[in-house]
């Protein structure tokens, strides 16, 4: 017993955050979904949810309670124990790689060695969560779901981790701290000097998590919702909760690798220092705009929710702006948090945009897109970097233009392909149109 | 302490596992048990400070071949796969081998530490916390310093079986 309480008791701290990540993603994915919602409905020129709550702001919670309560099924011939174990690996994957992202300085789980190879490691097995359940269900829709599932993260996986391999090539280790950190010696985010990577991580990314152009496994045209067409209540949701615990966690890689984490931008440049009011800033005119249209209001009610967000964003802006006045000490932790968030939601925004852009991918270009496309041109990326990181390092190169020249060799070879590629896609179809 | 509970969670699991590998009538059960097996050794990776191999040994079989092992049993009929007569006039047979290899290996274990103190199983030696720290650094260094030429005969081997693939797999490239 006391030995426990010794193994534990360095670990406090990463528990309390473990806890606080569990008790916040639920909510954040539903919050994350209205978002999605009202951006939709932007794009669409329409309203979105407008009922529930003032602007539609306590729909999440009204979505919870209804599949919470919602009646759950599991059909006559499926394996029972593997139906109800898959929605538990995928979530169990999603959040378990939240112990690696660097929040903020300090706040942070794990400071792992391997903190990136862990987080690929962990969310590469969340795909089980979805082949075990679309085979379970014993549905056609189901398993043809999970197969392209299957096939589509395989796939997109290497392109993905050959993008990493990129930025990890520029830090310089493993660690998602230092990654932060190096990037914040360099006075420079990684995306500015590897944006090819950037941008291969960014289709890859839509692609392993699901998402709209790349959504084959749940493609509701063809396959109802795919894997999850068996699914219902309370594991649905559980599907869901993984899908959004998914894209937060590949948009958190991005963020630490390209995106410059929990710094602020701009963080070396001293003239810039008045940034730092910007996130306590921000909340007030949050706060100020709920408080502006709670008396508009058409009932008591939503008055009453809209004047308590209002009250909610000034709670937040407070640490903020005691951090950046009063608490220099603790500026680091709480506005790294901030800068944190915001980035992984403008990477989520960027998700969102292209999913209501563009038309779905068919299964084979989607292939075609990984394999001739994608894989490719991220070796050829990983090996021009490398050689300009070696004309800068040892024979002296400034860096802006070493990394500009591969840059620019890399997006020649994207050219190359894309030209291949075209070629290939007309061969194809005409074989298609000579077969019927 | 820990790290005893530890090693012999992660030991018993992989073993128990396995067993359920082979015996499972369902070539999915079985599959699973062997993601199951294959997340015990990483787990015992870790109780080493091997935390390298650890990742790799998640990333490469778990997320990648067992994807595809999963891929290849939901084409196969497993109905028909149920009904039919598994290799069972073996199992006396492995049950004695296997009992024997374990007869052998806990035989090994008591007398290896002879001139040693340590004997006892429920008192394993473990690890020092900061004794293989810079994991990936180290294997990165050897790799390529130490054993740069069997590295790269690897990788040809390993180009060579891929292009080997693709000639197979495509009829005309």
């Amino acid at each position: 017993m006391q030995s426990i309480i010794e193994f534990l008791r360095p670990h406090a701290l990463p528990l309390l955050y473990a806890v606080l990540i569990v008790a916040v993603l639920p909510l954040l994915a539903g919050y994350v979904v209205l978002l999605e919602r009202k951006v939709m409905a932007d794009m669409q020129a329409r309203l979105g949810p407008m009922r529930v709550g003032p602007h539609g702001l306590l729909q999440p919670i009204a979505d919870a309670l209804k599949l919470l309560l919602k009646e759950d099924i599991i059909p006559e011939r499926a394996d029972k124990w593997i139906f109800w174990m898959a929605p538990l690996i995928s979530v169990t994957a999603g959040l378990l790689a939240f112990a690696a992202l660097p929040f903020g300085p300090g706040f942070l789980i794990a400071d792992l060695n391997i903190g990136l190879l862990f987080i690929v490691a962990i969310s590469s097995m969340g795909i089980f969560g979805i082949v075990l359940g679309g085979w379970a269900s014993n549905s056609h829709y189901s398993l043809m779901g999970a197969l392209r599932s299957a096939a589509q993260l395989v796939s997109y996986e290497v392109a993905g981790g050959m993008a990493l391999v990129a930025g990890v090539l520029l830090a310089g280790t493993l660690s998602t701290r230092e990654m932060v950190d190096a990037q914040a010696a360099q006075g420079v985010w990684f995306i500015f000097l590897c944006p090819v990577a950037f941008f291969i991580y960014l289709v890859a990314s839509v692609a392993e998590t699901n998402r709209a152009p790349f959504d084959m496994p749940e493609a509701e045209s063809e396959l109802v919702a795919g894997y999850m067409t068996e699914f219902s209540g309370f594991r649905w949701s559980l599907y869901f909760l993984a899908e959004y615990a998914n894209m937060i966690v590949v948009a958190g890689i991005a963020t630490t690798l390209f995106l410059g984490g929990g710094a602020r931008p701009f963080g070396g440049v001293s003239w810039l220092r008045p940034l730092d009011f910007f996130p306590p800033l921000f909340f007030v005119g949050v706060a100020g705009f709920c408080f502006y249209r709670a008396p508009k209001q058409p009932v008591l009610v939503q008055k009453l929710v809209m004047a308590a967000f209002g009250g909610l964003f000034l709670l937040l802006a407070l640490p903020l702006g005691v951090a950046a006045t009063i608490l220099p000490a603790w500026k680091a932790a709480v506005h790294g948090g901030f800068w944190f968030v915001a980035k992984v939601m403008l990477y989520i925004y960027v998700f969102l945009w292209i999913r209501f852009t563009f038309p779905r991918y068919r299964f084979d270009q989607l292939m075609h897109l990984g394999w001739f496309f994608l894989i490719p041109l991220s070796i050829v990326n990983v090996m021009s970097l490398g050689i300009g990181l070696v004309l800068h390092r040892q024979a002296g190169w400034s860096l802006p233009v070493a990394l500009g020249l591969s840059t620019l060799a890399t997006l020649v070879v994207a050219l190359y392909l894309a030209h291949v590629g075209e070629q290939r896609a007309g061969i194809s179809d005409t074989e298609v149109e000579s077969e019927a | 302490m820990m790290d005893q509970i530890l090693f012999y969670f992660f030991g018993g699991l992989a073993v128990l596992s396995a067993v359920l590998v082979v015996t499972s009538r369902s070539a999915i059960y079985s599959a699973i048990f062997l993601i199951t097996t294959l997340l015990a050794t990483a787990g015992l990776y870790l109780t080493l400070r091997a935390e390298f191999l650890f990742a790799v040994q998640i990333i490469l079989y778990v997320g990648g071949i067992m994807v595809l092992f999963a891929f290849v049993i939901m084409l196969v009929n497993l109905d028909v796969a149920l009904h039919q007569a598994q290799f069972n006039r073996q199992r006396w047979v492995a049950t004695l081998l296997g009992l024997v290899l374990g007869a052998q290996l806990l035989l090994a274990f008591l007398l290896g530490h002879r001139d040693g103190a340590n004997r006892d199983l429920l008192n394993l030696p473990s690890v020092a916390v900061t004794q293989l720290e810079p994991n990936t650094q180290l294997i990165g260094d050897v790799l390529f310093n130490k054993y740069v030429i069997p590295f790269e005969i690897a990788s040809i081997l390993l180009l060579v079986a891929l292009v080997g693939a693709v000639v197979m797999g495509k009829k005309r490239i």
